[in-house]
């Protein structure tokens, strides 16, 4: 059969037409094969790299945060399991599907899960922590759903977690995650968004010996976000254990003797520096900050009219009041306004002027010298030498003691009172002194402002015969990892230029104050005590007996004290607010933690030997010469 | 009696180069739909399922190799007025994947009319343009595109946009072939110029949504990543990730992982290239080239008009194809559902680029005939 429409010249010409195909089908050839290069070998390490990210999720793993103990070894912070819940979005197929779904599985608020999405800075591939310590029946939920939520992880990571509860809150703090604000700063640079730091009390001073490092796992998932195979890359470390100086049975008592009233009780070892025990009512339970809060709760802890946050301790600053005598007794007698022989003659009051400033006991103390004038809290005798001394000399002996200065304990946020001059007044009230302000400030009244920890650190000094050791909080770190424990040494912060029979006149008045002064409820058949009353003035006009007055406007009460009297291991300091007089609610409470402390270290009483006890060496200071 | 002359030296013609090349280029189409699919537990697996496509595609090769091709052209009317009827029964009970309809369900399997269409649609050219004379623009371009276009309509209705263009294809190596005049050329390339925007009015209107959606992600490839440009998105990464020398069998976890969707089917290159890298690509074209270029010499020494007109339509089409799906998993086309012919896993597609190798065979067999 003849093709009808083709002869075999057009068989020949569409035979050579088809080197247009084969030419065609040679470059396009080529094209693919120019492309294909260019995807493989120019761009391939580009997609390799995008390949390895398609399958590989980086998942970080939380490193356990150290253990903090007491003195003895007694467990103060761990960490237990929980479940937490991560989101990767470049997994999450539907963002707002996804909130919508983890809202009501958690019963969360959708805004909070966006905005936990959108912090910090990292890839899509960067897991968001959504949430911690999920309930086993939240995980069960989030787990049964598992497919329908792709890019939403479960990890089990440890928890921070206080057995004491409420003991010690202050001093342990508590820990959160690092807020959006933080992750701006240099310190937190190796975090992320999710991770927990310190945020309050020892937790926060030392995060960085605590926190550990985080390690790092490779999930491989695939493209609906569902976990294949997991590799650890680099496993995490756990943080430091802290060990406190603290004792936590004497820590319990403070806070118990405190009980539901305001205020705070400092115990530490003045030879040491090493803080016993540190209480401030009202509390808190770190336990419940630790977890996420609504705002709710968080303004509810914020605006609590008690101020629980609040370390009354080293953040309290209130006029020491008559305790404030025994940095003017050291003042007056190193300055040589007075000499220990000295008398002043007391008849209830002390005319200024047209102003008559009172003292506590109406009838007066007649005439008293220095001993008896701190025996018995003379005003008038302080009225009288404070108005000769003049403020300046006051402060520079305040000063001397610690005053107005951070005392350098490792916690954050310490307040540091005010210890007023003539300078002072100058630069901050942009006024000049009046002499009458010396006068109630001689008392410990009017300016002067102290924190319970610095009084606690000056009857210290005192029973330490001048020598001024730092607080501490910390004992130790131990490096488990490495097994090695880094103890840190006492610091002496100094000696105060006083001469030693002025301590020592000092001393055995303050002695003499419990046996037959203002504090004899203080008095104790198992250890000498000596102490310093004080009641701090809350409101300048007030009438009538104590019990009248609505409590908020009572008076604080204080006692400084150290015991045993002959070889001083604990310096307390107690201040009630609200109290009223330092003699009646303070100093039992200061005999109280002393006996708790000599039953529990009977070796610091009696023959018995005094085990532990660190021997400070004292520096040399040039004693101010007597003129 | 003639015939059976021409059948004994049916051996002669049985081009082992050929054979060997499809052979080879089909291992490479198991061999990957099974790397892709071999985690999956299922009784009768996919690469189970290509090795019976490939025996029916075998027994379609033979078919068309030991029929007369001038028999097989005269059934070329009839037969694709019956792929009309198929094309027209998908659209009204066809099975729907992914928002096309283009199966027609025969008991566990599907049929797929269009992919058949494609080998009719070169079968009633070369028929046509073989009967006639060459002349008037009219009877070369005006007429066979009537022939064309309702088979190119229900085919976009589906909507199968990878077999529309692949008809449009076969048409025009058709015109190359035949030798359209310059000026015919100048008042088509005018026309199309001039037309050209009402008809991508057209067929933008007819696309699907997704449909343009990929368009618009092949523009930008950034446009929506995790949604329509995922495809052309985890295809090259694919690709691109398999470097020089691949990840090896089983190797490639953009596959394995299933970031690449239809890695068995449309993708199956990008997991090829994943597994064996630039060089495995490299070989991979390589065969087809010389698969094509001994089809093209087919072509050239074919005995009659027919017979070159029924070749260069078989490879044009098998060259597009190649050319299409390659470049479209590589990220230069947009990407249209067509499978790489003998690779891609699918029945109706191997059983087609069989039959149509077969058919092409036919023609250098027929070469060696004095008489017919």
């Amino acid at each position: 059969m003849a093709s009808a429409g083709f002869n075999d010249s057009d068989l020949l010409d569409l035979q050579r037409r088809l080197v247009i195909l084969r030419v065609g089908l040679l470059l396009v050839v080529a094209l693919l094969a120019l492309r294909l290069w260019h995807l493989q070998i120019r761009e391939g390490p580009y997609y390799r790299d995008l390949s390895e990210n398609n399958r590989t999720r980086s998942v970080v793993l939380e490193p356990a945060r150290g253990l903090i103990f007491d003195r003895n070894g007694v467990l103060l912070a761990n960490n237990v399991p929980s479940f937490t819940l991560y989101v990767t979005l470049e997994d999450v197929k539907d963002r707002q599907a996804l909130v919508a779904q983890l809202a009501s599985l958690l019963n969360l608020d959708p805004d909070v899960i966006q905005k936990k999405l959108s912090i910090g800075k990292g890839s899509k591939l960067q897991p968001r922590k959504i949430k911690d310590r999920l309930t086993l029946r939240e995980a069960t939920l989030i787990e049964s759903h598992r497919l329908d939520l792709p890019g939403v992880m479960i990890q089990v990571e440890s928890q921070r977690n206080y057995p004491g509860g409420a003991v010690a809150a202050h001093l342990l703090g508590y820990v959160g995650e690092v807020s959006a604000d933080q992750l701006e700063k240099a310190e937190f640079a190796d975090l992320h968004q999710g991770s927990i730091v310190g945020q309050y009390g020892v937790e926060k001073t030392f995060d960085r010996q605590v926190r550990g490092r985080a390690g790092q796992k490779s999930v491989e998932v695939d493209a609906l976000g569902h976990e294949k195979r997991a590799v650890v890359a680099e496993r995490p470390v756990a943080g430091d254990d802290l060990y406190l100086t603290i004792d936590i049975r004497l820590q319990k008592i403070a806070e118990d003797l405190l009980g539901e009233e305001s205020g705070a009780i400092v115990a530490l070892d003045p030879t040491t520096g090493d803080i016993l025990a540190m209480a401030s009512r009202p509390g808190f339970d770190p336990n419940v900050l630790s977890k996420e809060l609504t705002n709710k709760q968080w303004v509810e802890i914020v605006q609590n009219e008690g101020r629980p946050l609040n370390n009354r301790a080293m953040q309290g600053q209130y006029p020491p009041g008559s305790t404030f005598k025994v940095v003017m007794a050291a003042a007056a007698l190193e300055s040589n306004t007075v000499t220990p022989s000295t008398t002043v003659r007391c008849n209830g009051g002390y005319q200024f002027g047209n102003r008559l400033f009172r003292d506590w006991k109406a009838g007066g103390h007649g005439s008293v010298d220095m001993n008896e004038a701190l025996i018995h809290s003379c005003d008038v005798y302080f009225y009288t030498v404070g108005q000769r001394m003049g403020i300046d000399t006051i402060a520079e002996y305040a000063k001397q003691f610690g005053l107005g200065q951070e005392t350098g304990i490792e916690l954050p946020s310490e307040r540091v009172g005010i210890v007023p001059s003539t300078a002072w007044k100058q630069k901050a009230r942009n006024q000049p002194w009046y002499p009458g302000e010396t006068i109630s400030a001689a008392i410990g009244q009017g300016y002067v402002t102290v924190t319970p920890l610095q009084m606690a650190s000056v009857i210290g000094t005192v029973a330490n015969d001048g020598v001024a050791v730092r607080p501490r909080l910390v004992q130790a770190v131990m490096n488990r990892a490495a097994g090695e424990r880094a103890e840190f040494p006492p610091t002496i912060r100094g000696k105060v230029a006083v001469r030693p029979a002025t301590l020592a006149l000092i001393k055995s008045a303050l002695a003499d104050v419990v046996t037959k002064g203002t504090a004899t409820r203080a008095k104790s058949p198992l250890v000498t005590i000596a102490g310093k009353t004080g009641t701090a003035q809350t409101a300048a006009l007030r009438t009538g007996p104590e019990k009248d007055i609505p409590k908020k406007f009572r008076d604080h009460a204080w006692f400084v004290a150290f015991a045993p009297v002959e070889a001083p291991r604990i310096a307390v300091a107690v201040l009630a607010e609200h109290m009223g007089h330092g003699g009646s609610a303070a100093a039992p409470l200061a005999k109280d933690i002393i006996e708790a402390y000599v039953k529990a270290y009977p070796q610091v009483v009696g023959g018995a030997p005094a085990g532990n006890r660190t021997k400070v060496p004292v520096p040399a200071v040039e004693a101010r010469p007597r003129t | 009696m003639i015939d059976r002359v021409i059948d004994s030296r049916g051996l002669d013609s049985f081009d082992l180069r050929f054979i060997g090349l499809i052979a080879v280029i089909l291992s490479v189409g198991v061999l990957s739909i099974y790397s892709v699919t071999h985690s999956q537990d299922t009784a009768f697996p996919f690469y189970l399922k290509q090795l019976v496509w490939i025996l029916l595609g075998t027994a379609a090769f033979l078919v068309m190799y030991l029929s007369d091709y001038h028999k097989i052209a005269r059934l070329a009317y009839p037969t694709y007025a019956v792929i009309l009827i198929l094309l027209a029964v998908v659209l009204v009970m066809g099975k729907s994947s992914r928002g096309a309809q283009r199966w027609i369900p025969i008991g566990p399997f599907a049929f797929q009319p269009s992919e058949f269409a494609k080998l009719v649609l070169v079968l009633v050219l070369a028929n046509y343009y073989s009967r006639v004379p060459r002349v008037g623009w009219l009877q070369r371009v005006v007429l066979p595109g009537l022939i064309v276009l309702p088979g190119l309509l229900l085919i976009l209705k589906q909507p199968d946009l990878g077999s529309g263009l692949s008809f449009l294809a076969v048409y025009a190596a058709m015109l190359l072939m035949v030798g359209v005049r310059s000026k015919a050329l100048g008042i088509i390339l005018l026309l199309s110029v001039m037309l050209f925007p009402f008809v991508w009015e057209m067929v933008w209107a007819s696309l699907h949504d997704y449909q343009r959606q990929r368009v618009m992600a092949f523009v930008d490839p950034d446009y929506d990543p995790g949604g329509k440009g995922y495809h052309a998105l985890q295809s090259k990464i694919a690709i691109g990730s398999g470097e020089l020398s691949g990840k090896g069998l089983y190797g490639g976890t953009q596959s394995q992982l299933k970031f690449l969707p239809e890695g068995h089917t449309d993708f199956v290159f990008a997991v090829y290239a994943e597994e064996w890298g630039f060089v495995g690509v490299l070989v991979l074209l390589a065969l087809f080239i010389a698969l094509i270029w001994v089809s093209l010499e087919i072509a050239a020494r074919a005995k009659d008009t027919l017979g070159a007109l029924l070749a260069a339509g078989i490879v044009a089409m098998l060259c597009f194809c190649v050319v299409v799906n390659i470049g479209m998993t590589a990220g230069m086309f947009p990407i249209v559902g067509i499978p790489l012919p003998l690779v891609s896993y699918g029945g109706s597609a191997t059983i087609m680029t069989m039959a149509s190798l077969g058919l092409l065979l036919n023609v250098k067999r027929r070469r060696l005939t004095l008489f017919y």
